[in-house]
């Protein structure tokens, strides 16, 4: 076996990260055109006309992750914006006035791209730097949904949409979209997709094949580069090692899997080391996250594709979101729940206390609620967050041992 | 069969209790310094409930450590979150009591307990200290009163001077400026109290309130409080004289357990 048949999915998958980022730098350097886009804004379309964009709540994550949330919110703070805001907003609105970041840079944007089926926050967020830039902003209205489907007249507003922003990206850009290579782009990402939901599937397995933190990791690829080939294969070898350690009863997580938890919100990237220790070491896996479902698009056609961009579960009313929790929670057998209450994110804290209360009287399942924040260390404790983890531990504990008597 | 002496050791954020038990019922000794972790609070305490008792620390079977500072007490036998000590220990106090409130110097919680004091649920206060005992200090301060003189003031209040912030430092600006008006002490006090209530309420609504509730920890003693929380709840509330001991005696019941499984 060669050294590069021998690396493993998530060393793939990081060079496939570094890569995407590496592309779009190239990109840029070559004097293309390229764009800052929300998450879940139809990557097909970028990727078919292959315009080089990054992804700003990326890099609000990694620069959180490398210790450079606090700096980089402190100085949004000071051109006047308020620390209640989103820190992944307050991290590039940091950036595009300081244009340079010690963790991690992008290349400037030539346009952006918003999509609100994941935050409607994120519009004013985007105004500001189209403003501020002086460039172009293309916005993708999705429309809140209630319940299971997408009825027609959504789909049609979106595609209104999704046909508006093919032209104006080819009058900015100067690239033609191929109608053939946007199908070649969905199929391709429908294989990412599925492959992603089988990796994350096997979480239902007792123990999990893997770590649920790893999903925290492996899920920007998720986000950004699912159109390609490389990440298709990449997933696809992802699911494979994770249900062949799972045919063994094996797992990557670190010790044994005394508990299994369901976490509900962003990671506290600035936190990551400590809420993830403060799991690992007491044996709490996580193994149901509602980033599954976030970042897997099904569909067969481009209506259906519209229709699957509405149903993001952030775009979706709190019933629908419960259910989901629920159901996740269920099927993979956790043992109890964390929730963390992101002071950035007004979209998932809103709602928190109340999914919480629900979540626990619907199934019975011991819950904590902590405060932190996706990139700004400020909000969170750690005392706080290790006594919740231990009392929150010691009751599944009880649970178990009325279980095994 | 000889006895099991069973020591629990609450080391708080503002304060230190520990409570020495016979066989898991019987109180020998207690103490409180107010001086919780990081200081010599934890220490004194320790020794001054062992001389109560006139035993050594060799004397003790199984020492139990819960509060803030749990985890830097020195050699402790077990290390539990507080939210289970002070369930056992309000189990022990009032058995009939199926939620618990506790207010501390540094965080509120609300707790949900089995028929045999075990943890069911929890709930505690977001990252703000409105509604703690620390709060309540701070308040104490501006008036340039003793905290423990709360309580009789919030009795001889004719009226309340509502406090709405609930942010501390913005409570005691708010304080202040009531303060400058020339209002009445004690009906500041209220309003004080009914702003820990009101905050306090909510997060035991939002676990779901199940009869009855005991109080515990330190603010327990402040019956003002107490009171603010039953208008609110719409319920009575039960305290004992040692609900601020409810955590180091709910450590020293969870040591007893242990040691009697282990004998």
């Amino acid at each position: 076996m060669s050294a590069e048949e021998a690396k493993s999915a998530m060393i793939v998958l990081r060079e496939l990260q570094d890569k995407i980022a590496q592309d779009a730098w190239d990109a840029k350097n070559r004097g293309e055109k390229a764009g800052w886009c929300a998450s879940n804004f139809p990557q097909e379309i970028t990727t078919a006309m292959g315009i080089p964009v990054v992804y700003p709540e990326n890099m609000g994550a990694a620069v959180g992750a490398k210790g450079g949330g606090q700096r980089m919110c402190e100085h949004a703070e000071g051109l006047g914006y308020s620390s209640d805001l989103c820190s992944y907003a307050r991290i590039n609105l940091a950036y595009s006035d300081l244009k340079e970041c010690q963790e991690l840079e992008i290349p400037f944007p030539d346009f952006l791209l918003c999509c609100n089926n994941i935050c409607n926050c994120m519009i004013k967020w985007y105004e500001n730097i189209a403003l501020e830039l002086d460039i172009p902003l293309i916005l993708i209205d999705i429309p809140h949904l209630e319940g299971e489907s997408c009825d027609e007249d959504r789909v049609r507003y979106i595609r209104a949409q999704f046909d508006d922003c093919i032209r104006q990206l080819e009058e900015i850009t100067g690239k033609k979209m191929d109608y053939d290579r946007l199908r070649e782009v969905m199929e391709i990402s429908q294989r990412s997709s599925q492959a992603w939901l089988r990796a994350v599937g096997t979480m239902e397995n007792t123990p999990s094949p893997f770590s649920g933190f790893d999903i925290f990791n492996n899920m920007a690829v998720a986000c950004v580069g699912r159109g390609t080939v490389e990440a298709a294969e990449a997933f696809e070898q992802l699911a494979d090692e994770y249900e062949a350690l799972a045919a063994e009863g094996k797992s990557s997580f670190k010790g044994e899997e005394k508990y299994r938890i369901l976490f509900e919100g962003i990671a506290c990237w600035a936190n990551l080391r400590t809420t993830y220790k403060g799991l690992q070491s007491r044996g709490i896996n996580l193994t149901a996250t509602i980033y599954g479902p976030a970042f897997s698009f099904l569909y067969q056609n481009l209506d259906e594709l519209m229709a699957a961009y509405a149903m993001v579960p952030n775009c979706n009313c709190f019933e629908r979101e419960l259910e989901l929790r629920v159901h996740d929670g269920l099927k993979n057998k956790v043992d109890g729940a964390i929730f963390h209450m992101n002071r950035s994110c007004k979209k998932w804290s809103g709602n928190l206390y109340e999914m919480e209360r629900q979540f626990r009287e619907i199934t019975g399942v011991p819950t904590m609620v902590f405060d932190g924040d996706q990139s700004d260390p400020r909000c969170f404790s750690e005392a706080q967050y290790i006594t919740r983890v231990e009392a929150l531990t010691e009751i599944m504990e009880s649970g178990k041992e009325a279980t095994r008597r | 069969m000889a006895d099991l002496l069973t020591l629990g050791m609450d080391v708080g954020s503002t304060t230190s209790k520990c409570l020495i038990l016979r066989n898991g019922e019987e109180v020998l000794a207690s103490a409180l310094v107010p001086a919780g972790t990081g200081t010599s609070g934890p220490s004194r305490a320790l020794e001054e409930a062992l001389a109560s008792a006139g035993l050594a620390r060799e004397d003790v079977a199984v020492l139990t450590a819960t509060g803030y500072g749990r985890s830097t007490f020195p050699g402790a036998d077990y290390v539990v979150s507080e939210l289970s000590c002070h369930a056992l220990g309000a189990h022990a106090l009032c058995e009939e009591a199926r939620t618990v409130i506790d207010i501390g110097g540094q965080d509120a919680k609300a707790l949900r307990i089995g028929p045999d004091g075990k943890l069911e649920s929890f709930l505690m206060n977001d990252k703000c200290a409105a509604g703690t005992g620390r709060f309540l200090e701070v308040m104490a301060r501006v008036l340039e009163k003793d905290v423990s003189d709360l309580a009789e003031m919030d009795e001889q209040a004719e009226g309340i001077v509502p406090i709405s912030s609930t942010c501390t430092v913005f409570a005691e600006s708010e304080v202040i400026s009531q303060l400058a008006k020339g209002v009445d002490l004690c009906s500041l006090v209220k309003g004080i109290h009914a702003s820990v209530a009101v905050r306090t309420a909510a997060l035991a609504r939002r676990l779901g309130v199940v009869p009855p509730i005991a109080m515990t920890g330190g603010v327990a003693r402040n019956a003002g409080v107490v009171h603010a929380l039953e208008s609110e709840l719409g319920t009575s509330i039960r305290v004992s004289p040692l609900a601020q001991m409810a955590g180091a005696l709910g450590a020293a019941i969870y040591g007893y357990r242990k040691g009697s499984e282990s004998a």
